[in-house]
């Protein structure tokens, strides 16, 4: 088994097909990274909503 | 039989899938990384170019495990609404409504990277065709889910009123897999049968395993993270969430 692109640029333009292969897999990357993203960031804005309220009931 | 199906209940419960699915997730990460590293390699760099379609083939290595994913997450929605809906189980709704949003995003991804494809290979982005248009559907049937989910105050209500919505949608996944057969398609059929050899060179066929098990293993992730996500949300007035901000516990 061997590279199939002898070159960067050869492999970036992809015999002409470049901007086809790399949107798909750029846009595959972003829907990735989002999906991940997403419930981490949900999960951290629910745990600070419960400690502000126990800090706020604490203070009470 | 008590004692057997402990393990059961321990895990069906939402604070105890929390816990547990806690220890699972660095093996899933490490997995999928792992996975989609190395498929990704293989498959842009190593693997050969088609003869007709070019380098543009080597978007397959996106479109097929995606699309596979969003027809597997269909299932999994469904079976989730099932168990909801006979069983009243909690942890069924929220893996439901983790499945949603996951599977939606999966659907776009196929239709988008099929597009992409479509233009150099039949020379437009789109066709309204059997297999495309029902995929179509798909995403409507899953961004239905997330916006009934929306439409009700009752989070009962909302729940069994999803279940059926997922489980009248399973007649559409049949229409999927079989549109390329049933239907005269631009859409080549399917190039991975259980009961054939793949229509395929093993040396494009390879890369295309390892991806596919690689976006099976980030759909587990993503389904748990959201899963997680969502037990929080519904229980943050309980007590178990309330020692686990203060630390009192570990996981």
């Amino acid at each position: 088994m061997s590279p199939q692109f002898h070159s960067i640029t050869e492999f970036l333009t992809m015999g002409g097909h470049g901007t086809y292969v790399w949107s798909a897999y750029g846009m595959a990357l972003l829907v990735l990274v989002g999906l991940v993203a997403q419930p981490l960031r949900r999960r951290r804005a629910v745990l600070e909503a419960v400690r502000q309220a126990v800090a706020r009931e604490q203070k009470r | 039989m008590a004692r057997r199906w402990e393990w059961f209940h321990r895990l069906g419960s939402p604070p105890g899938f929390y816990r547990a699915s806690g220890y699972w997730l660095p093996w899933l990460v490490v997995a999928a990384a792992l996975l989609l590293g190395v498929g990704l390699v293989w498959g842009l760099a190593y693997a050969p170019a088609d003869a007709r379609q070019g380098n543009s083939f080597r978007i397959i290595y996106i479109h097929v495990p995606v699309s596979f994913l969003a027809l597997a997450g269909y299932y999994v929605m469904a079976a989730a609404g099932a168990v909801h809906l006979i069983w009243r189980m909690k942890l069924a709704d929220m893996v439901m409504t983790a499945a949603a949003p996951l599977g939606a995003a999966l659907t776009f991804l196929a239709l988008f990277s099929g597009a992409v494809w479509g233009k150099p290979t039949w020379g437009t982005y789109w066709v309204w065709d059997a297999r495309i248009t029902s995929m179509l559907v798909l995403l409507f049937l899953y961004l239905g889910m997330v916006a009934l989910r929306q439409a009700f105050s009752s989070r009962e209500a909302a729940g069994r009123a999803c279940a059926v919505l997922a489980l009248v949608g399973t007649v559409n996944i049949p229409i999927i897999y079989k549109s390329v057969d049933w239907w005269y398609s631009l859409h080549q059929p399917a190039t991975i049968r259980l009961t054939s050899a793949p229509s395929m060179h093993p040396d494009m066929f390879k890369p295309l395993l390892v991806m596919i098990l690689a976006f099976y293993v980030f759909y587990a992730l993503v389904l748990i993270l959201n899963t997680r996500a969502e037990i929080l949300t519904r229980e943050r007035r309980s007590g178990w969430v309330l020692d686990l901000v203060a630390g009192r516990q570990q996981g």
